[in-house]
């Protein structure tokens, strides 16, 4: 048997939570015995860095690609493949695409589904799991009993963990399932260069920067700092920034290790989708914000002075 | 045309946590219980159908008669009528089977279920009920049109938005975007009263699946030591407590 993980790609290259992916996959498989898998559909340009988190093997679909594939024929091909070489535990990503294809994968291979998993089994026999709950404000501990079970893997929450092994790459060519059912009929990308999940700093605006103009300097500090820019839900809801940007209770859920937020009150709601951040810093004029009680660090001050210092003292440290 | 809409009812957002017997149980006491605000999207977008080109909305749960009351919410908004399946089950899989075999009598072109209930968040039953029922699904929709008999999705993916054609029947697990915060309806006089009279079904089944997930136990997360105040002329204390305290710059 062996423990299958899949290891997404984007325009053929990996992000960091396939690797996270394949680290914790691979940790499941030295506690069971067992090699670790990974499949990578459509190529990438990088397939040895899965050698650094552990992937014995490396199963690279080469005609089949990712994007073009809906998720019915994407979770058939997985299947396949989970079958063919005996699969224990299939490893994804909770990510869009992993949360696309879990359900059907699970119910389909008869394994217990895990999803927003945050550590690895603490137990194997059976497994046990700690998974965020309840939007952040509750964990579940969850024992699994099924022989076989997949298991999705919040991204951000595991970390990163070499394990440098030998990979044996075998690139083959897989039959795509016709399924007219669903047809992509276009992309539209957003104009952020950092995927919000994939994010290790997050800097988030809210309507404490009185207008879409004042984000010039939002972006120049996650420039700096390499990081993804968010917004609270009043600010997508006047349409300052595209609701892709929208983090909490009915936005997108993150967990970076640090969270900058910037004239946001606070609401539970959008603490909801940030609360789990390892770090917070929140800068907001007013004393009584709630957000205050959730954060590490808090500034009471103007956004329009602090944020401009803030870029100054970032480019000297970094001797910008 | 014959939209489902599957409702969960949740703590509502603002409710405090708590769990007793040893962190084993939810906490049911004092908690308010609402439509899932994910669901809820979904609800008002089957609405805004029925009302531009004409369909009849179903919602179903699966739950216990204290539910109820959340059922009539729904009829109240516009739904035309509820179903609720007579069932304890608090699994997804088992609830997800509970609906399939409700559906599996019925034809619906368009099955609603919002992407994730915001208690326990496991996003697993839109995927499931695709499974069981052999219907396509489109997770996080966040935009639906009609093109003669087909529908234009709109649903996010990890770095934008992916716009597919689509065949019905469709399982649509929905999201805001479907339509906004500020469509969703609170409900009127005339639609609380117009709900009572509005049929609310209740199905009895002895089909109770059996799930080998189980919970052990519920855990709250640690307490945030407290906020390090800094101030504002600081700036660079704060960069300092960043790159050498917290160790994440």
């Amino acid at each position: 048997m062996s423990v299958i993980v899949f290891a997404e790609t984007w325009n053929k290259k990996f992000k960091k939570s396939s690797f996270e992916a394949v680290s914790y996959a691979s940790e499941v498989a030295k506690n069971m015995d067992l090699k670790t898998i990974a499949i990578v559909v459509g190529g990438s340009e990088d397939l040895k860095t899965l050698e650094k988190y552990g992937a014995n093997k490396i199963l690279s679909i080469d005609n089949i690609e990712l994007e073009k594939l809906n998720n019915n024929q994407l979770s058939k091909l997985i299947i396949n493949i989970f079958l063919k070489n005996n699969g224990k535990t299939l490893i994804l990503s909770n990510t869009n695409r992993g949360k696309n294809i879990n359900s059907q994968l699970a119910y389909e291979i008869k394994a217990d589904l895990i999803t927003n998993a945050i550590a690895t089994p603490k137990n194997y026999n059976p497994i046990h799991i700690k998974c965020k709950a309840f939007s952040s404000k509750a964990f579940i501990l969850y024992e699994c009993k099924s022989e076989k079970n997949v298991i999705s893997i919040l991204p951000n929450s595991i970390g990163l963990q070499e394990n440098l092994v030998t990979s044996e790459i075998e690139n083959f060519s897989e039959e795509t399932i016709e399924d007219n059912t669903i047809n992509i009929i276009e992309k539209q990308k957003n104009s952020n260069q950092i995927s919000l999940t994939d994010a290790d700093i997050v800097i988030s605006g809210g309507r404490g920067l009185k207008g879409p103009e004042n984000w010039t300097m939002i972006e120049e500090l996650a420039n700096l700092l390499n990081a993804g820019t968010a917004c609270s839900k009043p600010v997508s809801d006047m349409n300052w920034r595209p609701h892709s940007e929208h983090v909490g209770q009915t936005g997108i859920a993150i967990n970076p290790n640090l969270y900058i937020a910037i004239g946001i009150s606070g609401a539970i709601q959008h603490l909801a989708g940030v609360s789990s951040s390892k770090k917070i810093v929140v800068i907001n004029t007013d004393p009584e914000a709630p957000f205050f009680k959730a954060a590490d660090y808090g500034i009471i001050g103007d956004a329009f002075e602090v944020v401009p210092k803030m870029i100054e003292e970032i480019k000297k440290i970094k001797n910008l | 045309m014959n939209i489902l809409v599957c409702i969960s009812v949740v703590p509502d957002t603002t409710s405090k946590i708590n769990f007793t017997e040893s962190n084993t149980k939810f906490d049911r006491n004092g908690v308010t219980f609402i439509i899932n605000p994910l669901d809820e999207f979904c609800l008002t977008k089957a609405i805004f159908i029925k009302e531009s080109l004409g369909a009849n909305v179903t919602v179903l749960n699966v739950g216990t008669p204290e539910n109820d009351s959340v059922l009539r919410k729904a009829l109240a908004i516009g739904a035309d009528n509820a179903i609720r399946i007579n069932s304890q089950s608090n699994n997804s899989l088992s609830v997800a089977k509970l609906m399939a075999n409700y559906i599996r009598s019925k034809e619906y072109d368009i099955i609603f279920c919002g992407k994730e209930s915001i208690d326990y968040n496991g996003g697993k039953v839109p995927g499931f009920l695709s499974s069981m029922l052999s219907i396509p699904f489109i997770n996080a929709c966040v935009g639906l049109d009609f093109e003669n008999e087909f529908l234009i999705t709109k649903n996010e993916i990890d770095d934008g938005i992916q716009v597919c054609k689509c065949q019905k029947p469709i399982i649509i697990a929905g999201q805001k975007g479907l339509v906004q915060e500020k469509d969703l309806r609170i409900p009127s006089m005339r639609g609380i009263m117009t709900a009572r009279t509005k049929p609310l079904e209740v199905i009895n089944t002895e089909n109770e699946v059996k799930s080998n997930i189980r919970t052990i136990s519920f855990e709250l997360p640690e307490q945030k030591s407290l906020c390090k105040m800094i101030e504002p002329e600081n700036v660079n204390e704060l960069i300092d407590l960043l790159q050498n305290e917290a160790k994440v710059l």
